[in-house]
């Protein structure tokens, strides 16, 4: 479903110098159906960089990022979107959403960008919620008044209101407490048992060493800087 | 009378008038630009259509002038007496004996005939200037035809009044083409535009003419659910007792004594010469 | 609602727009899908404004095309005769100016204002007109008794959602936008902001805004094009250029912005 070939990653600092900092070359994995993969390695190894080359976010220097069949690497942005809409579902760690638009409808956002009716989404979307234990008399606030744990659920609740065929996972169980935490791993392995892909990098050990079926270290990753 | 070319304007100008008078005419409702001459008289008295007057007359003319329906106000009587000295023509009050009728703000009451000419005193001819002050921008909407400017005028008339309020200049669409500001002629007249003798509109400052062939179909504009009504004070006349003609409200006292009569002086007297009388009128 | 047809709504080969000597905009190509959102965004000067304007027929480009999807095939706006690109701009074309005074007629009832586009494709049933007005209005979260108001006496907010209402009521598939968000309080832009995202969503709109504020763009454009100097330095996904820059400009564009 998610496989990674031989790809590179560099930045260039135009407005240093032109400073060019190579951060990963040679990067290779794959993510079946029903499989879960942890990133691992030290901070600042790369595990985060990989993640966005996959979502699109970054641009890979060189290499193939296959998911589903596209070539994330070479794909065309309409395509990319195509592939976040459709195919590609994203737990990250902050939460983006336009100020005064409530919980409901952001978790919703994802079905009905999808073309689901209103009501089925918001449906969706409030079981997710009510699993989450966000309590009812906020979802018609907006999140960003919410604290840190609340919109990491809100956030988690908006990834898993579609069923994506793939989904990538940024330290899904960070800043949860236990009964949450349950929760999401559930989620995830939901989402295993009806095939998905799953990409993530997790923290916290005993989560990954529950969900995960392997674990791929970054650090074979990094290349060897020339100074 | 040898001092001044018949009519006042040089022969070159009444050529250049006429011409425009021909296109206009040509053209129902275009506006058609003209050079517009230095009359001895100031803008807004009249200054475009004693120009088209004076390209139309000829010697054998009996000239009408009314200033709202009146022959004897100011501006009426010294346009009259103007054209007497520079072009020596006949005069007349009597609608049906007048062959050219200048006007300023109404239609003579008494039907007009074919081979009479009534000639508009237009201040300002752009129906869409109301809303669009773009001279460039108004020409391209009359060329492209898009008028829905003139509808915002009066959907804005019946948002704010419960009704059509405009109640003169009110615009009118020609022969399905051209929107057109028939000058300020009380909506009452708007029905008479579409009549047998040829109307001519004259704007001096604004430099355009324009006109209405003999029975030009000519509908003023309006919506489905608030269509168009010729309006008229709910009274008669208080001197000929006329129910169906135009009527000036005339305040007789500083204790709110009011009265009302005919707006056109010629028509009210030739009915009280036949016998009619009002509720305040004397037998004539 | 998206992509629900073949091909693209908008075309743009080689557009060029020149001040004599002076560059305007040139050398700009790109395909814009129906449901699509792009942004435009560079600093003052660098010729975003004059691109939108030669984009939606507000000025006249000295080269390329601009070819729109009527219907019937792709037709360049730049040489489609004059009519037919008037009627195209109030039909199916829309524009929100940055300043709303520009876009309304300021002398006109907000239901007029609304009514306008309406009236000029022939509506003639002014209970007709009227009532789609109010809903309009409603839409953009203005209450339906201003709809008698003059947008004199609206606040800045509520003349920029008198602005869209006006825009939007013929249902047009591609609009423009000028710093939509531009000279309003932060709390009245969100509002705004979160109106349009809702209104582009629903109708599956598209649209090109041009603005020099980034959260504008992230929170609304799909796509992203960078200008400096009248040129494109940089295109692509809207969070891919702001968080994995490529050009120097915008790296220096993304990097000046203030983090809250």
């Amino acid at each position: 479903m998610i496989k990674v070939e031989n790809v590179s990653k560099r930045f260039t600092l135009h407005n240093q110098g032109g400073a060019v900092i190579p951060v990963m070359a040679g990067a290779s994995l794959t993510v079946a159906p029903g499989e879960c993969v942890a990133l691992v390695g030290a901070s600042g190894a790369g595990k985060s960089t990989l993640m966005r080359m996959v979502y699109g976010n970054y641009l890979a220097a060189s290499g193939r990022i296959l998911v589903g069949g596209l070539d994330v690497a070479a794909a065309r942005p309409r395509e990319v979107l195509e592939m976040r809409r459709n195919v590609l579902g994203h737990v990250s760690q902050f939460l983006r959403v336009v100020p005064r638009v409530p919980t409901l409808e952001v978790v919703a956002e994802p079905l009905l960008e999808a073309g689901v009716a209103p009501e089925a989404a918001r449906a969706r979307a409030a079981v997710l919620l009510a699993r989450l234990n966000i309590p009812e008399r906020l979802w018609g606030l907006s999140p960003t008044t919410f604290s840190g744990g609340e919109q990491q659920r809100v956030n988690i609740a908006r990834g898993f209101v579609r069923d994506y065929p793939a989904l990538l996972l940024d330290e899904p169980t960070a800043s949860l407490d236990a009964v949450n935490r349950e929760e999401v791993l559930a989620l995830i392995e939901e989402a295993k048992a009806r095939g998905a892909a799953l990409l993530g990098i997790f923290h916290d050990a005993a989560a990954r060493a529950r969900v995960c079926d392997r674990e791929v270290d970054v650090t074979a990753f990094t290349p060897a800087r020339e100074v | 009378m040898s001092a001044y070319n018949f009519a006042y304007l040089d022969e070159q100008t009444k050529r250049m008038i006429r011409r425009a008078l021909l296109k206009a005419l040509a053209v129902p409702g275009y506006q058609v630009p003209f050079a517009s001459r230095e009359m001895p008289m100031p803008y807004g008295w009249g200054t475009g259509g004693v120009q088209v007057s004076a390209a139309v007359l000829v010697p054998e003319d009996v000239l009408k002038v009314i200033d709202q329906g009146a022959d004897d106000t100011t501006n009426a009587v010294s346009i009259r007496r103007f054209f007497q000295k520079v072009a020596g023509v006949a005069v007349s009050e009597a609608t049906a004996q007048a062959t050219v009728i200048q006007t300023r703000h109404r239609i003579p009451e008494r039907a007009l005939e074919e081979g009479q000419i009534l000639v508009y005193q237009v201040p300002i001819p752009e129906p869409l200037r109301f809303l669009e002050p773009s001279e460039i921008e108004t020409r391209k909407m009359h060329a492209l035809e898009e008028y829905g400017l003139m509808h915002v005028k009066l959907y804005e008339d019946i948002s704010r009044h419960g009704e059509i309020a405009t109640s003169y200049a009110y615009p009118v669409k020609v022969e399905g083409r051209y929107v057109m500001d028939p000058s300020p002629i009380p909506k009452f007249d708007n029905p008479k535009l579409s009549m047998a003798a040829i109307q001519l509109f004259g704007a001096g400052r604004e430099q355009r003419i324009y006109a209405l062939p003999p029975w030009t179909e000519v509908v003023s504009l309006d919506f489905e659910d608030y269509p168009f009504e010729a309006a008229r004070a709910p009274h008669a006349c208080d001197l000929c007792g006329a129910g169906d003609s135009y009527l000036d409200e005339v305040i007789t006292d500083d204790a709110g004594g009011r009265m009302f009569v005919c707006s056109d002086t010629d028509f009210c007297g030739e009915r009280r010469a036949a016998g009619h009388v009002g509720r305040l009128g004397e037998s004539a | 609602m998206r992509d629900r047809t073949e091909g693209p709504l908008l075309r743009v080969e080689g557009l060029e727009k020149r001040y004599g000597a002076r560059l305007g905009c040139g050398g700009v190509s790109f395909d814009l899908w129906p449901g699509e959102v792009m942004g435009i965004v560079g600093e003052s000067g660098s010729g975003k404004t004059t691109l939108l304007n030669c984009l939606a027929g507000q000025l006249a480009p000295d080269g390329g095309r601009v070819l729109y999807d009527m219907g019937e095939g792709m037709v360049d706006t730049v040489t489609l005769d004059e009519p037919a690109r008037r009627r195209l701009k109030r039909s199916d074309w829309a524009f929100v100016h940055q300043h709303a005074h520009e876009g309304l007629r300021m002398n006109v009832s907000a239901g007029g204002n609304v009514g306008e586009r309406l009236m000029g494709m022939g509506a003639r049933r002014y209970g007709a007109i009227r009532a789609q007005a109010v809903d309009w209005l409603g839409r953009v979260e203005i209450a339906a008794d201003r709809v008698d108001d003059r947008p004199s006496a609206f606040s800045g907010g509520m003349r920029q959602r008198l602005q869209i209402a006006r825009n939007l009521v013929t249902g047009p598939r591609l609009v423009f936008m000028d710093e939509p968000t531009g000279g309003l309080d932060v709390s009245v832009q969100a509002r705004l902001l979160d109106l349009l995202r809702g209104l582009v969503r629903e109708m599956g709109l598209s649209a090109i805004i041009v603005t020099h504020d980034l959260a504008v763009v992230r929170l609304l454009a799909d796509r992203l094009m960078v200008m400096q100097g009248g040129r494109v330095v940089e295109a692509g996904l809207t969070d891919q250029v702001l968080d994995d820059p490529q050009h120097g400009y915008t790296q220096l564009l993304v990097s000046s912005v203030l983090q809250v």
